[in-house]
Parts: C-alpha cells; sequence; structure tokens
C-alpha cells in the first residue's frame, strides 16, 4: 500500500526556476552597518540632507530595538555586520534610454518574463525594474506622465519630487514602527514611487519586479504609493532571487496614502528563493506593508500569493482612518519543504462606517510551517464598524504545521465582526478519484489547491492570475518547471 | 483476444486476504453482473482492478486487451478505458465539475496523441452528456460532489461515464442508496451507452438493478472467490432464495 504521504512528497517536491545568477559588475560597498553606512548609501543617491538626517534618526532608534521573537518562527541569528547593504549592477549613470541599458540586465529580465521593451508589452503595464539596490528601467513613464501620473524609481522621485518624498515618507510606517521597519529607514535603497493625481485613473496597471542577484546583500526596498482625491490605481509587485546556499535578508517597507474616495489595489506575488529541499539557503523575509485610507470613503485592497521565501514574517495592513473607508486583504501562502511563514493582517478600524473583509488561505506541505496572524481592532469612536475574517488552511503533509492566531479588540459596542476558521487535507481518496478518471496525481493535486485559492486568484489582475496559477502549481509539483 | 482476462487473482488489505483467487472473462458488448452476499469481495474486486492503492494484489494476472493491467498506473488504466463508478464518490471542495471533467478529458485525449478539447467542443459536450442522466446544469457548474445528494452523486458517476467513453465500466453498488426514479434514470444513462464495442461489470448485491439493466452473465462471488456463473435465471433465483443456499453448497463442499 502506498503511503499517502510518499505520493504528495513526490509531487510537492518541485524546482525553483528563478534561481540563475546574471553575470554582471555589480559595485558594492563594504560588508557591515555603521553610522558610515548610512552615509554612503544616501551619498551614492545623492539625498538632500533631511533624508540622511531621517536615515540616521532611524538607524539610532534601530540600535536601541531588538529583533522581535512573537512571531510562531524559528529565526537563526542575523549577523548584521555580515550583510552588503548597498550593491548596484554598474552601468552607467541613470540610462536615458532602453539602449544604454546593460543588455545582460535586459536578458535578465526577460528570463523571468518581464520584458523592458515597451512595444513588447502587449498587456498595457508599465514596469520599473529593480535589481539589488537599484532601480534598471521604468517603462512607460511618458505616457503616464501625460495624465500626471508619477512612476518612477523611489532614488529618483527623491531627485524630481522632493516635496512629495517628504510630505508621505514616514507617515504611515514610522521608522520606529518595528525592528525592520527601523533599519529599512535606515538603509533602504531602491523601490518605486507612485503617485496619482486627483481624479485621476491610472492608465495601466503599474508593477515593480523586485531581483536580488549580488551575493551576500540584503535588500531594503523601500516604495510609497500617494492616490489623491477620487483616483484609482492597481499596483502589482513581484519578486525572485537567485539560489545561494546561505540565507539574504530582505527588508521592506511598502507605503499607501489613500486620500478622499480614492482607490488602491496592491497585488504581490512574492517568489523570492524559498530555499533547497533540506531547508539550506533562501530568502528572510521580513516586511511591513501598510495602507493609510485617510480620506472619507477610501479603499485600499492587499492581495498576495506568497510562495517563496525560506522565512516569511509579513502583515500588510489597512488603517481606516477616513469614515466609510474599506480595507481588503487577501491571501494564499504556499509553504513547502523547510519554509516558514508568519503572515496576515491588521485592520485598525478608527473612522465611522468602516469595513474591511480577511480572506486567508494557508498551504501547507512537506516540513513547513504556516502562521496565519491577524488583529481586528476597533476603536472607539470606529461606530458601525464591520469585519469579516475568514481564515483556511489546506495541509498536504503529515509533517507540516498550520496555525492560526487571530486577534480581535474592540472597543465599540456597535462593531459587528465574525471570524471562520477551517482546516483540511488532501485526503487519499479524492487522489485516486481523480487518478481513476486518468488525472495523474500530479494535476490532481494542482486542480485542488488551485480550486482552494481561487477566491483570491479571482481577485488578482488578469495576466497575474494566470502565472500565479502556474506558480502555484509550480511550487508544489514535481516535474513542472 | 478477451478484453478482459483475470487469472487466479489473489488481493489482500492490510495483511487480510480478501480475494481469494478469482477467475473471469469479460468480452465486449457483454454485461456482467457480479452478485454476492456482503463482505464477499464485491467491491475489492473493482477496486483493484482500477488500481486502488489501499489494495495489495499478492497473486495472479490480470490482461486488459492484452496489456498487463497490473503494470499501469491507475490513470494509465483509465486512459486505457478503464472505469469505476464509485459506490461512495469522493466531494472535493473547490474544483468544479467543469474543470475537473476538462482535465480528465484532456488527459485522455492526450493519451491518445490528441489535442485538447476546444472550450465550445466541450462545453457542448457537457451539455449533450449531462441530459442523458437528466443533470442539472448547475450541478455541473458545482464543485465535484459537493452538497450533491446520493442520487445526484450517482447520476454524476454515469455523467462521467458518458463523458470519457470507457470500454469496460464498473458500477459498484450503483443502485444502493437510490429511489426508484433516480434508479430508473441512472439505468437508462447505463443503457443509452451500451454498445457492441463495450462491457459493463455491474456488481450490486439486489436483483433490483438487474430489472433495469439486463446482464448477459451472472455471477456469485463468496469468500473472494466466484463460487457460481450462469445466465440472467440466477439472478432472480436469488432473489427468490436468497445467498443461504450458496452459502450452504459452498461450505458443505
Amino acid at each position: 500500500m502506498q503511503d499517502s504521504n510518499t505520493i504528495i512528497n513526490e509531487v510537492t517536491a518541485g524546482d525553483y526556476k528563478y534561481g540563475f545568477v546574471t553575470d554582471i559588475d555589480t559595485e558594492t560597498i563594504r560588508r557591515g552597518l555603521d553610522e558610515n553606512t548610512v552615509r554612503i548609501i544616501s551619498a551614492k543617491k545623492n539625498e538632500p540632507e533631511w533624508l540622511l538626517e531621517y536615515r540616521l534618526k532611524a538607524y539610532r532608534h534601530w540600535l536601541t530595538m531588538e529583533m522581535p521573537e512573537w512571531a510562531h518562527l524559528s529565526i537563526p541569528p542575523i549577523d548584521y555586520q555580515d550583510i552588503i547593504y548597498y550593491a548596484a549592477p554598474k552601468q552607467k549613470e541613470g540610462p536615458k534610454s532602453l539602449d544604454e541599458v546593460d543588455p545582460e540586465l535586459l536578458k535578465t529580465f526577460d528570463k523571468l518574463g518581464i520584458p523592458l521593451e515597451e512595444q513588447k508589452h502587449l498587456t498595457g503595464m508599465a514596469v520599473d525594474a529593480v535589481m539589488d539596490s537599484v532601480s534598471v528601467k521604468t517603462t512607460f513613464k511618458e505616457v503616464l506622465a501625460e495624465k500626471g501620473v508619477i512612476f518612477c524609481s523611489f532614488s529618483e522621485a527623491v531627485q524630481h519630487h522632493p516635496d512629495l518624498v517628504q510630505e508621505y515618507l514616514g507617515t504611515v510606517v514610522s521608522y520606529r514602527d518595528n525592528f525592520f521597519a527601523a533599519l529599512n529607514s535606515a538603509v533602504f535603497s531602491d523601490g518605486s514611487f507612485v503617485y496619482i493625481p486627483k481624479g485621476i485613473r491610472c492608465p495601466m496597471e503599474l508593477s515593480t519586479y523586485f531581483r536580488i542577484n549580488a551575493a551576500n546583500t540584503g535588500q531594503f526596498e523601500r516604495t510609497l504609493i500617494v492616490a489623491d482625491d477620487e483616483s484609482y490605481v492597481s499596483y502589482l509587485e513581484g519578486c525572485t532571487a537567485p539560489m545561494r546556499d546561505e540565507n539574504q535578508l530582505h527588508a521592506a517597507i511598502v507605503e499607501i496614502v489613500a486620500k478622499e474616495q480614492a482607490e488602491v489595489k496592491y497585488s504581490t506575488v512574492q517568489n523570492w528563493y524559498p530555499g533547497d529541499k533540506e531547508g539550506k539557503g533562501g530568502i528572510y523575509n521580513f516586511v511591513t506593508k501598510r495602507g493609510l485610507c485617510k480620506g472619507y470613503g477610501s479603499k485600499i485592497s492587499w492581495t498576495q500569493v506568497e510562495t517563496g521565501s525560506a522565512i516569511t514574517w509579513k502583515y500588510p495592513s489597512c488603517i481606516l482612518a477616513g469614515d466609510n473607508s474599506v480595507g481588503k486583504f487577501y491571501s494564499v501562502a504556499v509553504t513547502n519543504n523547510y519554509q516558514q511563514a508568519d503572515t496576515g493582517t491588521k485592520m485598525i478600524h478608527i473612522g465611522k462606517n468602516t469595513k474591511s473583509t480577511i480572506v486567508s488561505k494557508g498551504i501547507s506541505a512537506g516540513h513547513s510551517q504556516n502562521s496565519y496572524r491577524g488583529l481586528v481592532k476597533v476603536s472607539p469612536r470606529a461606530e458601525n464598524a464591520r469585519n469579516h475574517s475568514q481564515c483556511d488552511s489546506l495541509l498536504l503533509s503529515s509533517t507540516c504545521g498550520a496555525h492560526t492566531f487571530p486577534y480581535v479588540d474592540i472597543q465599540n459596542d456597535t462593531a459587528v465582526v465574525e471570524h471562520e476558521a477551517t482546516t483540511s487535507k488532501i485526503s487519499e481518496e479524492q487522489l485516486f478519484y481523480c487518478n481513476q478518471r486518468g488525472i495523474s496525481t500530479e494535476e490532481a493535486v494542482g486542480l485542488i489547491v488551485n480550486g482552494y485559492a481561487r477566491e483570491v486568484m479571482n481577485k488578482l489582475p488578469m495576466e497575474f492570475a494566470v502565472e500565479a496559477q502556474k506558480l502555484l502549481t509550480i511550487s508544489l509539483e514535481g516535474s513542472v518547471g | 483476444m478477451n478484453m478482459l482476462e483475470i487469472k487466479n487473482l489473489h488481493a489482500s488489505i492490510n495483511g487480510k486476504e480478501i480475494l481469494k483467487g478469482i477467475n473471469l472473462t469479460v468480452n465486449p458488448g457483454k454485461v456482467h453482473a457480479i452478485m454476492g452476499p456482503n463482505g464477499s469481495g464485491k467491491s475489492t474486486l473493482g477496486s483493484v482492478l482500477v488500481g486502488n492503492p489501499a489494495f495489495e494484489v499478492t497473486e495472479g494476472e490480470v490482461l486488459f486487451e492484452g496489456k498487463d493491467l497490473l503494470e499501469l498506473s491507475p490513470e494509465d488504466r483509465s486512459r486505457e478505458g478503464l472505469f469505476l463508478s464509485f459506490q461512495y464518490p469522493v466531494e472535493i471542495p473547490g474544483v468544479s465539475m467543469v474543470n475537473f471533467m476538462r482535465a480528465a478529458l484532456n488527459e485522455h485525449r492526450k493519451y491518445k496523441g490528441l489535442e485538447p478539447v476546444s472550450a465550445t467542443d466541450f462545453l457542448k459536450l457537457m451539455r449533450e452528456k449531462r441530459a442523458i442522466v437528466e443533470l442539472d446544469n448547475k450541478l455541473a457548474s458545482r464543485s465535484v460532489n459537493e452538497g450533491f445528494s446520493g442520487g445526484e452523486k450517482k447520476r454524476n458517476e454515469i455523467f462521467q461515464m458518458a463523458m470519457l467513453e470507457p470500454k469496460l465500466a464498473i458500477l459498484d453498488e450503483t443502485d444502493s442508496g437510490l429511489d426508484i426514479d433516480a434508479l430508473r434514470i441512472v439505468a437508462n444513462g447505463v443503457n443509452t451507452l451500451k454498445s457492441p464495442e463495450n462491457a459493463t461489470i455491474v456488481i450490486t448485491h439486489y436483483q433490483r438493478l438487474l430489472d433495469y439493466i439486463k446482464p448477459d452473465v451472472v455471477h456469485v462471488l463468496y469468500k473472494g472467490r466466484i463460487v457460481k456463473t450462469a445466465g440472467p435465471e440466477l439472478a432472480l433465483e436469488l432473489e427468490e432464495k436468497g445467498y443461504d443456499w450458496i452459502k450452504q453448497e459452498v461450505d458443505e463442499a
């Protein structure tokens, strides 16, 4: 009799197909972190004095903090002095056109399925491609500029739109927020900046593709999205990294501000290298993502498909400050082999008539640990707050773990808060039923997993959904990829 | 060449032997009924033929169109044209019947070297085959067997059989839990699908189903062996007299 574990183990032993390394000259600074590191990074980016001061304040605050230990994660000690905090592929100062971008870099992004040549882009999606600490190229900038939409790398925004950056940086995630937020605020390298002016519906999907390439480096990206009154934007983020035996640190901050009646949809497909089958290597993904629904009737939704990283610590959250504002969180988190994920959201209801929805789908295989951690907080003046949370776990092995940590803090009697949770397992009977109809076990697992995650996948933009569906299958299957 | 040839088949579950030397030959155009008291190994025989991994074959040989069936994976047995209508069809939440059926059909086509079916052709086929068992469109777009009543599950089994057009269909207690209307619909479906090229093995405890699906041969399975084989009249005799006289015959021998 074949044990169902053996069947599923065979199926879930998938390969990571983004593990290649680009052979390109990289400029790196020395290892280690002190005030001077912060000054070097700031100088490399030719930053104004106020930003250097901000970084230094963050660095000094970071020194007083300790790594958080409350997550259901076992994190090996990280030597912050053994990390390179800045690495940039060598190329001409700020390439103006595509011809000036190193062909090796273009090839890399092509290989990842992210063509940077605009004529190749049929989908109407603008891309900011970030490798290690710098942005390589942002497409469709001119088309967007006609509408007044600013979409550029964070470093560029600091140069060209310093007032906007200064007005909003750190207003949603303060450098005092947590250990990794402080670290990021001190050494952040690059990321994207988006500004959608009043009344504008952004004419195309904006997306940033993050790639770690250099060894021994950390990536500390910083993204800031500001949606002015009655504007709309859909933003996508993708990430991959080469296969390496050592762990690499990724600590990002994403801040979103949505003003009156504005709507921001933020989707992530996170596929950092998860480590090998024995749990060696992989990215430590410690990310702070938060959106502020500042204005009346504003909306922010987070959709995430998390398949990568050795360890994920991430809680994309919404502060529902504006009356009648809406926050949504849709998540599929897959862990396999020895991956660990502690992920979820915080919905902080402050305004009246605010609504939030949480749909979390965890899928665990191998020896992995997958936790949902979520907070729903209703403050005293948040009359008529509504929340619905649904947390489902699907187990594919008997050696993995699924955990749910829902926190509820209600300080107003008019709140209606609902929480549903389920745990299920793919049974041998289900697999055999599929087999008997001619469907291989591998494809059956794919069907069941994608069916299970469908509610979340449906929230992704079309082009992304197809990719994400494939990714789910690849993360869990053996022969594909 | 016979379609199915079972020779001295022994199989066990968790070390307990259930099948103790089955011999059976099935040919195209024929309907075989396998009857017998509870626990005699009827369902086990069906499960073993389609390769259920819960059972271990310890001895014997099964040839399907000359191929060594026991060497094939369960999915390849299906693609070769073997179909089991499950006694207890399993629910697969989140997987729509449409996606499930399309995946199955395309696997069968790939095996035959055919291109995947187009969306329009597939939906047309679904409509056509659904009608055979009077299966509601709503059921076809729901998750596999999820929330289906007992009768709907069995109709859904026959619907899948119609979609995959197997050479040999094994109906495992398809009549259990069916009211008379559902029984008629299911039997009607099976009869519609019958052709000179395919064959059916009907596993049943009662004669009732055989009023609707007329068998050519009736076998009685008892204690893991086929102890009696005769024409359709045997089913009627069993209905009248029960299984005790057969048990006696065997136990005394």
